[in-house]
């Protein structure tokens, strides 16, 4: 099992190589990473060729990665001040730096191959931005607008690129990492106003169990 | 004409609105509204430790609850790179195809009501309250279960059934009745159930296979093409029932489905009715494996979790003397642990479809993002696609045929 899914990561890189910024075989998943120019190219060729032939998106995630690594406690070594009870934000950081913020993880399935593989597409320009993949899978269309509704990533060529989970009239993009967990807006029932009014939210979010990022060799070395 | 249909409509299944442009009573367009129920679970998850977010998982999809589990604790086990207990497998694999069963039996019934045939609904509700106690006794409830965890189950299977008692408002005579096959064990109570089940499944199919009204509301209804429905992300019975043999349990085995004999039927039309005889033929599969199981674990002992208590916690009585084990007890329920950097995509054969779980670890002790994919998601987005030319109410029965549940399709 291991060794076709080696042959078939490097016959990937060797189709692909020139498009790809980078690929990734890990824990039995490859991953390849790369820039909105040639997504469009690589998902035709990844739909239509027949040695890849995969026919199904499965899924289409947003991701923001403005707080990956940052953690609110320093664990590696002692401090001077000692582990407070309180929480800071970003009080440490550590792990993977990435080449854009935002990016859309793309999902395939090969029913003929029976084989997975993940695209990850990072969308450098502000607002993000990345081409729409529903003329290949048509599937594609409501996960796009989720990731547009939550991320804000703005999918070129979408036919209808509305927001999908939020409320009507909803401001912002709540899964972005500097959104608040609890929000900006509440609502309620104004007895005076005999209407539903919008107003600042009153509830204060609490971190019960601060971020931390610890390192266990057993675990570490159980990797792929 | 513009109709709305919905929010509150009984054969919308929760909360979704329809805006269906209409010409007479023949459909335009269908423009589904979602997200009324939206409760950003993977924001959530985001903010706790991995194990606090279990519970969420039940509440994704509220009819296959376990299911939901599942996904997300083989994700984490993924990242970890444990693997658990050959018993704590079995036990999922019983647990998922009863989860499997509830889950049909919902859809079968409510289905059956939303395009009127009230008795199978009353039938489905029968048999599924013998599931939920099954839920109950090896949980302590009847729906959000929290039972798997990773590393393998919370607790090994009861070896008493619990029973009824008599009250005030149930006689002796009554509570002797349905405490009849509560004697034994656990297993003892799902092997009586295996027993019955077939013959139940018979009943429904009495009530709708052959009926004229039944077959002359979902024949050629909502027809979807293998290549569309492979196309449109269609998964689970949808995808079977337009005839492409496509089961992970088969095709990429988790747990132990590759050590037991199931088939996987297919439709041939992909209409409603072909699916409706997909979901018929998988409650009986699954009565199937279920027995296996039950065979299985009734020979086999062993541990349901693993003895790693960096991951799981200790036993109580081991924390009364054995000060490592205390502190193992505290890390765990104050910090959780830490899962090593890296992300997984995790899916199962959920009763609606390939339901996922993509996962990315930055290696802290909470999640850095968990993304739901949901198979009604993908669904009922087709859903303007399946309806555009049908009647009015053909849209009810195209609803039904979806399996739709707003947990998962929301989030």
């Amino acid at each position: 099992m291991t060794e076709a899914l080696d042959t078939f990561h490097a016959r990937l890189r060797e189709r692909f190589g020139s498009a790809l910024l980078s690929s990734k075989l890990d824990r039995g998943q490859i991953t390849l990473e790369l820039t909105p120019a040639h997504l469009l190219e690589t998902c035709l060729a990844l739909r239509d060729e027949a040695e890849f032939g995969f026919e199904q998106l499965s899924d289409v995630c947003g991701m923001d990665y403005a707080d990956y690594g940052l953690a609110d406690w320093e664990t590696e070594d002692t401090t001077r001040t000692g582990f407070s009870r309180g929480v800071s934000r970003g009080a440490y950081r550590e792990g993977r730096q990435w080449p854009a913020r935002f990016a859309a993880v793309y999902h395939l399935l090969s029913v003929t191959h029976n084989r997975r593989l993940r695209l990850r597409c990072f969308a450098t320009d502000d607002p993000p931005r990345v081409p729409s993949v529903v003329e290949i899978w048509a599937g594609a269309n409501w996960f796009e607008r989720e990731a547009f509704d939550l991320f804000g990533i703005m999918f070129e060529g979408h036919p209808d690129l509305r927001r999908i989970l939020t409320d009507y009239g909803f401001i912002g993009h709540p899964f972005r990492k500097d959104f608040p967990l609890q929000g900006n807006v509440e609502v309620r029932y104004d007895p005076d106003k005999k209407r539903v009014i919008y107003q600042p939210v009153t509830i204060e979010n609490r971190v019960l169990v601060p971020k931390v990022i610890r390192h266990d060799n057993r675990y570490e070395s159980g990797e792929r | 004409m513009t109709l709305n249909f919905g929010p509150q409509h009984p054969a919308a299944h929760g909360v979704l609105r329809l805006v269906l442009e209409m010409d007479g009573e023949v459909i335009e367009r269908a423009d589904p509204h979602i997200g009324l129920l939206h409760r950003a679970t993977e924001k959530l998850a985001e903010s706790k430790p991995y194990n606090q977010s279990i519970g969420y998982m039940d509440r994704l999809d509220y009819v296959s609850m376990m299911c939901n589990e599942h996904a997300y604790v083989m994700a984490i086990e993924k990242l970890l790179g444990t693997n658990p207990p050959i018993r704590a497998q079995y036990i999922r694999v019983m647990f998922d195809e009863i989860t499997r069963i509830l889950n049909h039996l919902m859809w079968l019934g409510a289905h059956g009501l939303d395009i009127g045939a009230m008795t199978v609904f009353l039938y489905c509700f029968r048999e599924r309250e013998d599931l939920m106690d099954c839920y109950e006794a090896v949980s302590g409830t009847r729906m959000h279960a929290t039972y798997y965890r990773p590393g393998g189950v919370y607790r090994d299977l009861p070896a008493q059934m619990p029973q009824y008692r008599v009250t005030q408002w149930s006689p002796e005579k009554l509570v002797a009745e349905l405490n009849r096959n509560r004697q034994g064990s656990l297993l003892d109570f799902i092997e009586s159930f295996t027993e019955r089940f077939p013959g139940c499944v018979d009943d429904y199919e009495t009530l709708l296979t052959d009926n004229r009204i039944w077959k002359q509301r979902t024949v050629g209804i909502g027809v979807v093409s293998p290549e569309r429905a492979l196309q449109l992300g269609f998964t689970g019975p949808m995808l079977r029932g337009s005839g492409v043999a496509w089961d992970l349990r088969k095709k990429q085995p988790y747990e132990v489905y590759d050590r037991v004999d199931f088939d996987i039927p297919i439709g041939v039309n992909g209409d409603c009715y072909d699916r409706y005889l997909v979901r018929i033929e998988e409650m009986r599969q699954s009565n199937h494996i279920i027995r296996q199981c039950v065979d299985w674990l009734r020979a086999n002992a062993g541990p349901v979790i693993v003895e790693d208590h960096k991951l799981v916690p200790p036993r109580r009585e081991e924390m009364k003397g054995d000060m490592e084990a205390l502190i193992h007890h505290f890390k765990l329920f104050t910090e959780g642990y830490c899962v090593p950097e890296g992300e997984v995509y995790a899916a199962v054969e959920h009763p609606k479809g390939e339901f996922g779980i993509y996962l990315v670890s930055d290696g802290a002790n909470k999640p850095y993002r968990v993304k739901v994919r949901a198979a009604g998601f993908a669904h009922l987005s087709a859903m303007n696609e399946m309806v555009q030319g049908h009647m009015l109410a053909d849209v009810v029965a195209i609803i039904g045929t979806q399996d739709i549940v707003f947990g998962e399709v929301d989030r």
